[in-house]
């Protein structure tokens, strides 16, 4: 019961990260929700783990965070190599 | 003792919803890209704990216990790493916040109250 | 979800945004295997899907550039005629198949309960995914080490990897103080990490794939964290190179090892004293000759885009 109700809480924050990728104006608007979305994930992984009574999935969740953790400091290294031509336009 | 442990667990768990809830309530209502980074990167730490506090709470203490705090050490040095070095990206390539005042007029702030 | 992020990759036209929505439908189709209870996959779609792909893409952007070009307006009928009469028959092709969860489907009556009901005492380890997919389907996964090298071989011929040969000039402060910092603390861990899922794959979710691009990972932070020249000082292409080629040696070797004892071709129950003692040590061979070409591929690949993008800078 209260790993659903946690579950139901994780899905909503993820669709409203997935509302600011879509929308997001700035390419930082975007990274940080895809941020926030795999740290969601994360969590998700996690406590559907719990739900279900096998929480030995866990391995997955650790792969997530740190993955997470790459892509992010790729895509930021990616754009101060790169500056993108959008980033300076109004927020 | 299962009862104090689950009670434990419930608000352990609710205390996480609602903070992961409230960063993105922040991350969408907020409008202007800083304040919406300090949103959901100060947000995301403390849910991240409560809610995997949560769960250890109900599993005990063994292996899978052991994975969880793994994963919560982890996101803690990630999350804020990638936060500092997402708002350095937009600050250095040019992505200025929208202060109310100038830093001058804070800095001079600062000192008449001293 | 998946609908929508597909819709708005479509519309979308800055390229790095596309990047970014792809990075999102990969994590949420994880999610889906997961509940699925697909955990292997899922394990995949993580390590590759999610972050090596992100990477990968963005060295590409790096030699391509932002935006997409201007589509042109005429000629737009005869695509969607193609897909849609592509959509309409595989949707037909759809129809005969079972329902979802039905268990008189065919592949529930014939090869699922083989698998199932041998693998424990022909193969004797408890993650069945590895059972079949290293000992069953042992051409299948050599099929797919080999793609993954050709894959290399056909981007290293068209790129190639140009060595810097000069050191970056160091006299400035380094860029990045908390991120380099955290970077070498990671790196062990994450190297550790690889090595638990290569070597685990036995009992829980993971095997050589995945390892090998975890392990890639590790290299991978380094070098953009710190530099592309200290990256290949530390792992120098040509070394990579040899190690790709010796991990799908180590997985051909294996087979001929298995026929020079006497059996079939990737049939380990020769190998060892026992039939299952052999399954193992077929198992954990072949894992390591495939996390050996695909973290070495991955490094290469990454080393292959980012030193194109070097030069256009």
């Amino acid at each position: 019961m209260m790993f659903a109700v946690t579950i139901m809480a994780i899905l909503v924050i993820m669709g409203i990260a997935l509302a600011r990728a879509f929308l997001g104006p700035t390419i930082y608007d975007r990274i940080l929700a895809v941020n926030m979305f795999g740290t969601k994930t994360v969590l998700f992984i996690a406590v559907y783990g719990f739900l279900t009574e096998r929480p030995d999935f866990l391995d997955i969740a650790l792969v997530y965070a740190l993955i997470n953790f790459i892509g992010v400091i790729a895509v930021l290294k990616f754009v101060e190599r790169y500056p993108p031509p959008t980033a300076t336009s109004k927020d | 003792m299962e009862i104090i442990i689950d009670g434990l667990s419930w608000i352990c768990l609710l205390i996480g919803c609602g903070l992961g809830l409230s960063g993105a309530i922040g991350i969408f209502r907020f409008k202007e890209f800083y304040t919406r980074m300090h949103a959901a990167s100060v947000t995301d730490t403390l849910c991240v704990f409560f809610i995997a506090a949560g769960m250890i709470l109900q599993s005990g203490f063994n292996l899978v216990s052991v994975k969880l705090i793994f994963v919560v050490a982890l996101l803690w040095l990630t999350g804020p790493v990638a936060s500092h070095a997402l708002v350095r990206a937009a600050y250095q390539t040019g992505l200025k916040p929208k202060l109310g005042i100038t830093r001058k007029q804070s800095s001079l702030r600062g000192k008449s109250s001293t | 979800m998946l609908v929508l992020t597909t819709i708005a990759i479509v519309r979308l036209r800055s390229l790095f945004a596309i990047v970014m929505l792809s990075g999102i439908y990969s994590l949420l189709s994880a999610n889906i295997f997961v509940i699925l209870d697909a955990v292997d996959v899922a394990f995949t779609e993580a390590a590759v899907g999610a972050g090596i792909s992100t990477v990968l893409m963005l060295a590409t952007i790096g030699i391509t550039g932002y935006e997409m070009k201007p589509r042109s307006k005429k000629r737009r009928y005869v695509p969607l005629l193609v897909v849609t009469v592509t959509g309409a028959v595989l949707v037909y092709g759809m129809m005969d198949m079972p329902g979802f969860t039905d268990s008189t489907a065919p592949i529930h009556q014939h090869v699922a309960p083989r698998y199932i009901i041998d693998s424990p005492h022909e193969i004797g380890i408890p993650n069945m995914v590895t059972a079949v997919l290293a000992s069953y389907r042992g051409y299948d996964t050599m099929g797919e080490v080999i793609v993954v090298f050709a894959a290399l071989v056909g981007v290293l011929s068209l790129i190639g990897v140009r060595v810097p040969k000069v050191a970056p000039n160091y006299i400035e402060p380094p860029a990045r103080p908390i991120l380099q910092v955290m970077a070498k603390f990671m790196i062990p861990f994450i190297i550790l990490f690889a090595l638990y899922v290569q070597f685990h794959g036995d009992f829980g979710p993971g095997g050589g794939f995945q390892a090998g691009v975890i392990f890639s990972v590790a290299i991978i932070l380094y070098t953009l964290t710190f530099s592309q020249y200290d990256g290949m000082r530390l792992v120098p292409p040509k070394v990579l190179k040899i190690l790709a080629a010796a991990g799908v040696l180590i997985y051909g070797g294996t087979g001929v090892w298995t026929m020079l004892r006497g059996g079939s071709f990737l049939n380990y129950s020769v190998l060892g004293e026992t039939s299952v003692a052999g399954q193992h040590l077929g198992i954990l061979l072949i894992e390591f000759g495939v996390g050996l070409t695909v973290a070495t591929a991955m490094m290469l690949l990454f080393f292959a885009f980012v030193s194109r993008g070097e030069k256009n800078l």
